[in-house]
C-alpha cells in the first residue's frame, strides 16, 4: 500500500512502508522549465523536516528542495546528475530525487494529499 | 515567411560568416617579422615549455578582419536601445573616453612613486568626495572592482564591526526580489541567508521583516529602488527596526540611477552601499569595460574600510597601503584587491559627474524615471503590469498577458530581436511569473521610446492574435537563430579542440 503526499513547496513523497521516495511535482517541473543541473544529498545524511536537501537549476532559476519529512537518506537518483532532463520528462516517476527512511510518520500529517495539492496549484496556474 | 536565400559563400550580404580564430590557423603565418633570438641559457630547471602552445598563425589583416567581423555581430548601447532592466545600460559619453585617454591618466602605472601620481590621487579623492556627498555618507572604499565585489566589501566591513563588538552573528536577511549576488555575497561571508517576502505592493513586508529580526541577524541587504522598479517607501522604518536589533543595513546601490540628487541614502539610515560606477556614472560595461563598485560607509563602519585608502598627509595626498595608527586605518579589515581600484573608470565617472554638475545629475535621475514611466503608461493597457505605478527607473511587466497564447516571455524576447531591439531583462525578478523588466535609462529620446513602444504593442497584439508559431521560430533575422540554451547549460563546450585531436580523444 503506497500513499503520496505533497508539500506547499511542490515536493512529493511516495510512502511505501517506512521509505519515502521524493521528487518535485509536475507543476514545479513545468514552472522551472528545462532543468540543467541537480545537486543531490549523499546517502546516509540525516535530515530534519524542511531542511534544505537538494538544489535544482533550470534555464530560468535555481531552487532549493526541502526534506518533506525527517529521516535518513537511503538512496539518491544519481542518473539525474548526467540526465537532469529526466525530471522534465517524468517528474513523478523516473525523475525522483532521493529516498528517505522516515523517522516520524506523524510528520506526514503536515503534508498535503493529492486533492489539497491540486487545489493549491489551481490558484497558481 | 519566404524561404531564406542560400548563398554559396555562407556569407549573407555583407554580413560575413566568421569561423573561430583557431580555425583560421595557417602554420608559419605571422603578423610581425622578428629576428631570431640569441641563444639563452635556460634557467627554468626543467619547467620550460616542451612543445608549441598552439597559438593560431594569422597575418595582421586577417586578425583585424576577424575581430571586426565578429564585432559586427555585437549589439551595443552605441547601436541601439538596450532596455536591460537593473543594468542601467546608459550612453557612455565620448567626453569620458577623451579624458580617460589623456596620457597622464592612460599611461599611469600603479607602482609609480607617490610624488609622481599626485594628480591621480587627487582625482580619486575628488571622486570620493562627490560620491560621499551624493550619498550623504562619511567614508568610502574605492577599490572594489564591481558591484558584487562592493557587496563583499560592505559585508566584510559589517562583519569586522560586529566582530569588534565580540559577536559576528549568523544571519543576513535578503528580500525575495534581491539580486542573486546579495545572498551569494552573504554566503561567501559565512552567513546563513533568510528570505523576507514581498507584500502585495512589491515592497518588503515590514511585519515579516520584524519577525525575522533578532540578536542572530548581522545585516539586511536591500536594493532601493528594488528590482520591481519600486521605491521601498518604508525604508526609514526598516532601518530603524534593523538598528534596534543591533544589525546593519546594507543597501545594494545598483539602482542608484533612479535617485541621484534626489535622495541621500545616508539620510535613510543606510550603513553602507555600493555604487556601480558602470551603471549610474556611465562607465562602459556589459563586455565594454571593467566594472567599478566603490562602497560608501556610515561613520559606524568607516574605521573598518579596506586598504588602500587615499588620505591627506603632510606632504600632499598619500595612498595608505598598510594599517597605521597615525593615519586612522588600524581597524581596517585589510586589502580586498591588488592595487587601487579601476582607475580608468574613476576618470570616466568623474568626467560624467563634472560635466553634468549637481543639477545635471538630478536631471539624469528625473529623466530616467520619466522615461520608465512613459514606457509603463504606454504599455500598461496591453501588457500586464506587475504592481501599480508609478515606477522608478524601470517598469516591471509579467507574462499574464501572454496567458493562453502559447507564447512565453522568452519567445517574446526573441521576437524583439527581429524587430531590432535588445530584449529587456527576462525572468527576473523571480517574484513575478515570466518577468519582463524594462529600464530605458535617461539616454533615450521620446522618438526612440516611441519606436520601442510601438514594437512592443505590435508584438503583444500579434501574440494575442494567436501567432504562436511565429514567436516559437524567432529570431528569424538574427545572425544566429534560436540557440539551444538547455543544451548549452547541460553540455557546455568550453574549449575548442582541433578536429584531429578531438577524434583521438
Amino acid at each position: 500500500m503506497s500513499e503520496i503526499y505533497y508539500t506547499e513547496d511542490h515536493e512529493w513523497i511516495l510512502v511505501e512502508g517506512d521509505i519515502g521516495t521524493c521528487g518535485i511535482s509536475e507543476f514545479a517541473q513545468e514552472q522551472l522549465g528545462d532543468i540543467v543541473y541537480v545537486e543531490l544529498p549523499e546517502p546516509g545524511k540525516v535530515v530534519a523536516q524542511n531542511d534544505e536537501l537538494a538544489v535544482v537549476e533550470s534555464v530560468k532559476a535555481a531552487s532549493e528542495i526541502y526534506a518533506p519529512v525527517s529521516g535518513e537518506i537511503t538512496e539518491s537518483n544519481d542518473e539525474l546528475v548526467d540526465e537532469p532532463g529526466k525530471i522534465n520528462e517524468d517528474a513523478m516517476g523516473d525523475g525522483w530525487f532521493f529516498k528517505i527512511r522516515i523517522s516520524d510518520a506523524k510528520e506526514l500529517e503536515d503534508l498535503l494529499d493529492k486533492a489539497a495539492y491540486e487545489a493549491l496549484i489551481a490558484g497558481q496556474r | 515567411m519566404s524561404k531564406p536565400i542560400e548563398t554559396s559563400s555562407g556569407h549573407r550580404g555583407l554580413d560575413l560568416a566568421e569561423p573561430l580564430i583557431f580555425e583560421l590557423d595557417g602554420p608559419g603565418r605571422c603578423g610581425v617579422d622578428l629576428p631570431e633570438p640569441d641563444a639563452v641559457t635556460n634557467r627554468l630547471g626543467g619547467l620550460e615549455r616542451q612543445a608549441a602552445i598552439g597559438l593560431p598563425g594569422l597575418s595582421e589583416p586577417q586578425v583585424v578582419r576577424h575581430f571586426v567581423r565578429l564585432s559586427r555581430n555585437n549589439f551595443a548601447i552605441d547601436a541601439g536601445l538596450y532596455p536591460l532592466g537593473s543594468c542601467t545600460m546608459k550612453h557612455n559619453p565620448r567626453l569620458n573616453e577623451k579624458v580617460a585617454r589623456l596620457p597622464g591618466f592612460a599611461d599611469l602605472h600603479p607602482m609609480q612613486p607617490m610624488e609622481t601620481v599626485q594628480g591621480a590621487l587627487e582625482l580619486i579623492d575628488t571622486l570620493a568626495e562627490w560620491l560621499c556627498a551624493l550619498t550623504g555618507m562619511s567614508a568610502i572604499a574605492m577599490s572594489p572592482a564591481a558591484g558584487a565585489h562592493g557587496e563583499l566589501c560592505g559585508l566584510m566591513c559589517i562583519r569586522a564591526a560586529l566582530e569588534a563588538k565580540g559577536d559576528a552573528r549568523q544571519v543576513v536577511l535578503v528580500p525575495t526580489s534581491a539580486h542573486g549576488t546579495n545572498p551569494a555575497t552573504a554566503a561567501i561571508c559565512g552567513y546563513r541567508i533568510e528570505e523576507i517576502p514581498a507584500d502585495d505592493r512589491g515592497r518588503v513586508d515590514l511585519a515579516a521583516l520584524k519577525e525575522k529580526l533578532g540578536p542572530h541577524v548581522a545585516a539586511i541587504m536591500l536594493t532601493n529602488p528594488n528590482t520591481c522598479g519600486l521605491f521601498e517607501t518604508q525604508i526609514v522604518e526598516i532601518a530603524e527596526a534593523v538598528h534596534a536589533a543591533g544589525a546593519y543595513f546594507y543597501c545594494d546601490g545598483a539602482n542608484f540611477n533612479a535617485i541621484v540628487g534626489k535622495v541621500r541614502p545616508g539620510d535613510l539610515g543606510i550603513d553602507c552601499m555600493h555604487l556601480n560606477l558602470h551603471k549610474t556614472f556611465s562607465t562602459p560595461h556589459g563586455g565594454g569595460g571593467p566594472g567599478s563598485g566603490p562602497v560608501v560607509l556610515a561613520e559606524a563602519l568607516a574605521p573598518y574600510a579596506p586598504l588602500p585608502m587615499v588620505v591627506r598627509g603632510a606632504d600632499g595626498l598619500e595612498l595608505v597601503e598598510h594599517k597605521s595608527e597615525a593615519l586612522g586605518t588600524a581597524a581596517s579589515f585589510g586589502r580586498l584587491k591588488g592595487f587601487h581600484g579601476q582607475m580608468g573608470m574613476f576618470v570616466r565617472a568623474l568626467a560624467f559627474i563634472l560635466s553634468h554638475g549637481a543639477d545635471g545629475l538630478r536631471q539624469v535621475s528625473e529623466d530616467a524615471v520619466l522615461n520608465a514611466n512613459y514606457v509603463l503608461a504606454r504599455l500598461q493597457d496591453l501588457l500586464t503590469l506587475s504592481f501599480p505605478g508609478p515606477c522608478m527607473h524601470e517598469a516591471l511587466f509579467d507574462d499574464r498577458f501572454l496567458q493562453g497564447t502559447g507564447v512565453s516571455t522568452l519567445d517574446f524576447a526573441k521576437a524583439m530581436i527581429d524587430e531590432g531591439f535588445h530584449p529587456m531583462t527576462m525572468y527576473f525578478p523571480l517574484v513575478v511569473s515570466g518577468a519582463m523588466l524594462i529600464e530605458p535609462t535617461e539616454s533615450e529620446s521620446k522618438d526612440s521610446l516611441d519606436q520601442f513602444i510601438a514594437t512592443m504593442r505590435h508584438l503583444a497584439e500579434r501574440a494575442r492574435q494567436g501567432d504562436a508559431g511565429y514567436f516559437a521560430g524567432a529570431p528569424h533575422l538574427a545572425p544566429y537563430r534560436r540557440l539551444n540554451e538547455t543544451q548549452a547549460a547541460r553540455q557546455p563546450v568550453l574549449r575548442w579542440r582541433p578536429a584531429v585531436q578531438e577524434a583521438a580523444e
